[in-house]
This record gives structure tokens, sequence and C-alpha cells, in this order.
């Protein structure tokens, strides 16, 4: 069994707590992980993506090959389509619908939502109106993401819902309440519109 | 124990259960969170009351040149110390490191240098191999996390055993890459204080200093020795031992990957200098083509061709087999036909990184360049951080970037060959790490020069660590000599759009050496403290 995942998204938007919940998830299962990371100049608002791979066997490389991905798990629709070359044929890509436009030549994003919707498994999920549903902030969309994407993960729910209890742990009670509704919205939303 | 840890933090770990004292770095991606993790270790140490653990010096240096001296004088007083940078850190360090080889140390020395193949963040791809080949020492690659937190223990011991700095080389997919790290329950204690034995040792005059060289020359085939035997360079004779492949570091894991071996023989590197025994068994078992996998400029491709017969052929970045720049992949051995072509229909568009809304470099760059518009020729020579990004749209601000202190010596040059208005921005980091000496330059000559620093009281590209000039840069101008009118200090704000175009065209009009100091705080950093 292995999960080979891109996650990607603009600096800022908080990938990098997605990729940490689901390495923790990974950890107490007893996966092998391996995650590579973007830091350093490309945070200041520019594309950042992070290749996440966990398998119950060993795992060689950082980074995935192209045609390997099994979940693009994006932040922002765009984004999601930049590493479309990485995904399997029979990949899922699991996006948030909300444009993040710091740029001038961001296209119509009706297109990118046509383009999204070419690939045969895409979950396409308002994480603006799923936050806002739990009266969650913003800041917690990228559990809303991580939330439809434990269907195809591999790892139970509750493995997951645990690991961001780990995680989150040195936050307040209520920070780590509502990053449970948001991972909850997203999961029940997945399950419906897979 | 088990732990997720980073390529950077499986170093640190592994130097703090070294029995580590002290860590001396500045901030480089990507090297930085080496010392971040340790700081972060101490700084949970030090709220445990009974924790009877000697504390590990941890501030951030200046540049990578104190931070090189600092840990050499630390291991002098027999006490283990590491030193991390960015590669490009050994240029600016490079005469005390490749000296530490010729003094050797007494307790042990770690240099872990990352490099930063396909330029993520830097200016140069510049492989580090070639500074521990030109210091004469050992190199260690580790090709992953684990063996980064075991090699650093290794290192460590093998520093004091051989009496010389072990130099650690990581790229950027090591560093930045998290993995399961099994880790020792008790750290080793750290050394006692203890003096040089041989005083001698560290007085390199020309009469001393030649003796050392001596010695580190008679020491090179004890260091080949070990790169055969201590178990870090593994030759697996393969079922067609016709075709072999040298893989070296985190390129051992992509080849691995890609699955190409298929019978060949492999040789993994992840200690230099090269394994002769290992490499004349190679031959000896007949080999005839040889593929060379490692990560930045061609080194061992390079040094296989004198030791391998001539009609062995060598394949690699030399040859175009893989790709001579930038990063290696999985995809590089698999072959581009087989990779999948299934682009994105639509055109997208790229997203570069640009400076934070509501960054004060951003206002400094608005009324820079109104007043620069002012004059027919401005030039702005520019810096290495976050205001480099004013090379982008929308600001078109700076018309150079070389290296850390490079704006203000350019300035300086350029003036000195006619050129007004010369203008240097540089960040409060940059301006300590490399600038000041510039600045004395310029005063010196009292060169026709306007030295913008754009102090933002922070390290900002690097995530924010503390900056050795904050709360000090008025009085190390003035006290370079500059005079006390022309150090002028404005808040970067758009309500203050008007006061700095005035202060900057004052200076630009004044034909001597002056200094601008546009200080306000890192919205991140500043944020962050709101969160706390």
């Amino acid at each position: 069994m292995k999960n080979d995942i891109i996650l990607a998204g603009v600096g800022g938007q908080g990938i990098l707590s997605i990729a940490t919940v689901i390495g923790q998830a990974a950890l107490a299962e007893g996966w092998y992980l391996k995650q590579a990371e973007v830091h350093g100049m490309s945070q200041r608002g520019g594309e950042v993506q992070s290749h996440l791979r966990i398998s119950t066997e060993p795992i060689w490389s950082d980074l995935i090959p192209k045609g390997q991905t099994d979940i693009i798990l994006s932040l922002e629709p765009l984004e999601a389509l930049r590493y479309v070359p990485w995904l399997a044929e029979n990949g899922c890509i699991v996006t948030s619908s909300v444009p993040f436009r710091n740029i001038d030549t961001y296209p119509d994003i009706e297109e990118v939502y046509a383009a999204i919707k070419r690939h045969p498994r895409h979950i396409l999920i308002d994480t603006d109106a799923l936050v806002k549903e739990v009266n969650a902030p913003v800041q917690a969309s990228n559990m809303v993401l991580l939330g439809a994407a434990i269907p195809m993960l591999g790892i139970e729910f509750d493995i997951v819902k645990a690991a961001l209890e780990k995680v989150f742990a040195r936050k307040s009670e209520a920070v780590v309440e509502t990053n449970i509704r948001a991972l909850t919205a997203g999961y029940e939303y997945a399950k419906k519109n897979l | 124990m088990k732990h997720i840890l980073l390529g950077d933090e499986a170093i640190a770990q592994g130097a703090i259960d070294a029995g580590l004292s002290g860590v001396y770095a500045y901030p480089g991606t990507p090297s930085t969170e080496i010392t971040e993790y340790i700081q972060l270790v101490e700084s949970r140490k030090s709220k445990v009351e009974s924790c009877e653990d000697n504390p590990i010096f941890c501030r951030w240096a200046t540049n990578e040149k104190t931070a090189m001296e600092a840990a050499l004088g630390m291991t002098y007083a027999g006490k283990r110390a590491l030193v991390c940078m960015k590669h490009v850190g050994m240029n600016v360090c490079a005469d005390a490191f490749v000296n530490s080889a010729i003094t050797g140390v007494n307790g042990g020395l770690v240099v872990v240098a990352a490099d930063d193949p396909s330029m993520h963040s830097s200016q140069n791809e510049q492989d580090s191999r070639f500074y521990a080949k030109f210091a004469l020492i050992p190199c260690l690659e580790p090709s992953n996390q684990q063996e980064a937190y075991d090699m650093t223990r290794m290192a460590f011991d093998l520093s004091e055993k051989l009496r010389v700095p072990i130099l650690m080389r990581v790229t950027t997919r090591m560093a930045h890459s998290r993995a399961m790290v099994e880790t020792v329950d008790t750290p080793k204690a750290q050394n006692m204080r203890h003096l040089p034995e041989n005083a001698q040792h560290f007085i390199l005059l020309p009469a001393f200093a030649k003796r050392n060289y001596a010695d580190l020359l008679s020491e090179q085939p004890e260091f080949v020795r070990l790169s055969e035997e201590l178990g870090n360079n593994v030759y697996t004779r393969g079922t067609d031992p016709k075709r072999a492949i040298v893989a070296c570091g985190i390129a051992h894991n992509y080849m691995q990957e890609a699955g190409i071996a298929q019978g060949a023989s492999i040789l993994k590197v992840t200690q230099y200098p090269l394994p002769v025994k290992l490499i004349n068994q190679m031959v000896a078992d007949g080999v005839e083509d040889i593929l060379v996998a490692e990560e930045g400029q061609p080194v061992v491709e390079e040094l296989l061709r004198g030791m391998v017969p001539s009609h062995v052929r060598i394949r690699g970045r030399l040859t175009g087999d893989l790709p001579r720049m930038g990063e290696l992949s999985p995809d590089c051995f698999i072959g581009v036909e087989s990779v999948s072509k299934a682009e994105s229909e639509l055109k997208l568009p790229g997203r570069p990184p640009s400076m934070c809304q509501g960054c004060g470099h951003r206002d400094m760059y608005t009324a820079l360049n109104e007043v620069a518009r002012e004059y027919k020729e401005a030039r702005i020579f520019g810096d290495i951080g976050c205001y480099t990004l004013g090379a982008l749209s929308p600001f078109h601000a700076i018309h150079s970037c070389v290296e850390m202190g490079a704006s203000v010596t350019m300035a300086k040059g350029a003036a000195d060959a006619g050129q007004h208005p010369a203008i240097a921005v540089i960040g409060d980091s940059t301006f300590t790490h490399s600038g000041m000496t510039g600045l004395l330059d310029c005063v010196n000559s009292n060169a026709d020069v306007v030295v913008l620093i754009s102090d933002n009281l922070t390290t900002g590209m690097t995530g924010g660590q503390d900056s050795a000039g904050t709360g000090k840069l008025e009085r190390i101008c003035m006290a370079m000599g500059v005079e006390e009118e022309h150090v002028r200090v404005v808040v970067p704000l758009a309500k203050n759009m008007e006061e700095m175009k005035q202060v900057i065209r004052e200076e630009i009009n004044y034909h001597g050496t002056s200094v601008i100091i546009a200080r306000r705080e890192c919205i991140q950093t500043l944020k962050r403290k709101a969160r706390k």
C-alpha cells in the first residue's frame, strides 16, 4: 500500500500543516514516510508544493516520479493544474475551488474549473463556503481539504483525527475543535461527491 | 526513539547527541533549520530547572566567516562545534575553512554546507564537495535522513580521531525533506575543556604551517582507507558487472526509485575522498560502462576519468546522459520518453514570489523609484534578501544582485568610475554580514554613494532570525566615519512618502558618502509576535 501525494498552494496557505497531520497519521500506522518541502524564497506569495509519500514499504526517493502521483491536494485550483504531469492515470485531484489571485495573468476561472473537470477523478470543493458552514476561520481551509482526501488516503478518518489532535495539541482546545469540524466537513463532502 | 525529522533536523539532533557544545551559523536556505532546531531544543531545556546539561551555544553569528572562526576557537578549547551554512556561505568562510584543515582541530569540528542545485533560493549551483577536496579533508554526503543523523555523530568522532574538520555536504532535497529517524536515547556528554597539546599547531607561521601541511598530505592515504573501510561507501557487484552505476548521496535514491540498475553493479558513495579499492574492484569485475549519478556538479565523473582504464565508458552530467544543470529527480533516470506526457491543456501562468503586502521594503522602493526617475541614469545596486524581489514586477528597481554586501562596494566602484547617482540597497542583516567593511571603503575615499539600509529588524528571507545589527546601525555607520548629518532615518510608510523622497533626494545631491536607514519591522515577525 502506498500513497504519493503532491500538496500544492500559494506560499502562506498552510500546505505544510496538511503534510504534518498526514505524517503524524502515517507514523501512528507504522507506515514509512518521506516529505520534501519548500522553504525559503518561494514562500513569499509564490507557488509552493510538497511531495508527500507514505507507504507500507520503504521509500527510496524524496521526489515523486512524473506520472505516479495518487492525489494532488491543492488549496488553489490553478496550482492544482501545475502538477498534472506528475498525476497517475487513475490519480485524483482534490482542490479548493477558491482562486488566489495575486498575479495579473490569472486565467478565466471557468477555464481552470473545466481543465480540472476533464480529469475523471476530481473533487472541487468550495472551502470558503465549507469553513463558513461549520463556523471555522478561513485558515482552517487546509483541514477541509485534508478531510476531503481521507477516502483516498488509505488511513481511517479516526486515525487522521487523532493525528490532528496531536499536531495541534500545543494550541488551544478551541483551535483543535475548530479544525476537527473543518476536517469532518471536508470528509463528509468528499464521501457525497466522489 | 523514532521521530519524523527534516534532514536539517536530523543533522542537528545528531550533533546534539554527539555532545555538541556550540553551533555557529548565519541563516541561509537550505541550512537554516539546523541551527533553529538546536535553538528550539535549548529554549525548551532552559525551562526545565533541574536540567543539569551544559547549555549549547546557539546564537546566530554575524556571517559565515565569524561563525567558522568562533567554531575553530571552540574546538581549540577542546569542545565539539558545528558550523552550518548554505553553499555560498562556504565562499565567505573559505579562508578560515581551508586554513582550519592546516591548523587541525582539538575538539571535533563538523562543517555543514547545504547546496542548492536548481537554485531554488540561491544565485548559483556551486558544489561544496570541491571545498573538501580543496582543503584536503574528508567529506560525508548522506543519502537519507537516518544517514544524516548517524553520519553527523560519526563525523565528530572522525574529526577528533583525524584531528581535521569534516565537511558534511547536503542538498536542498536532503535538507528540506522529512523522514523517520531512529535516535539514541542518551546524548554523549560534552567534552571537558582541554587545550591543545601542541601549541604551535594553531600558529600558521610559514615554518609551522609547512610542517602542518606536510602532515595533512601524509594523512591523505588514511582518508582514502577510511573511505574504503568505514562502510559509508558500498560496492555491490551486479549480475551484469559490465555495467555499473556510481551513485552519490541522494542521487542514489533517485536511481533506485527509477529501477534502472537491473543487474548493474552499484557503488554507493557517501564519503570522500573516493574509495580507490572499491573502484579498482569494479574495474576488476570487468566494468565497461559507468553511469555517474551525482547531485550538483560533475565532481566524481571528472575524478573517475583519471581512475579507470581509458576503454571504460563514463557517462553522466558531462556527457549529457544526465542534465548538466539543475537538481536530479527519478525522472532524469527513467528517461523522458517513458514519463507521462499528460500536460494540462490550459497554459498556466507562473506565480513568482513577491514581497509581502504591507512590507516596508515596498514603500522604500516606491519612494526610491520615484526619486530615481528624476535623474537621467540613476543606478541602484541591490543585495541578497527579500528586497532582491524588488528586481521583479511591479518595481523593477534594482540593477544588480551578486552576493552578500556587493551593493555597497559595487555602488562605490561605479561612483569611482563617475556613475551618479550610485545607490546601494541592502538589508540590515546583509549590511552587518558583509556591508560594513565596504562602507568603510566608501568613507575612506568619501565615495559619492547613497547606502540605503532597508532595516526590517530581522533576517527576513530565511524566516525571521535575529539580525546582528539591530539597534546599532546608526552608531555603526557613524563609527565607520559617515558624517552624522548624513546618517538619516526614515519610516517607510505610504504616509511618509514625501518626506522619504526628500531625504533620498538630499542625500543623492550630497556628493559624499551617506546612509539612509529605512526602518520598519518585518510584517511577518510582527504578525508572529501578535499571535503570541
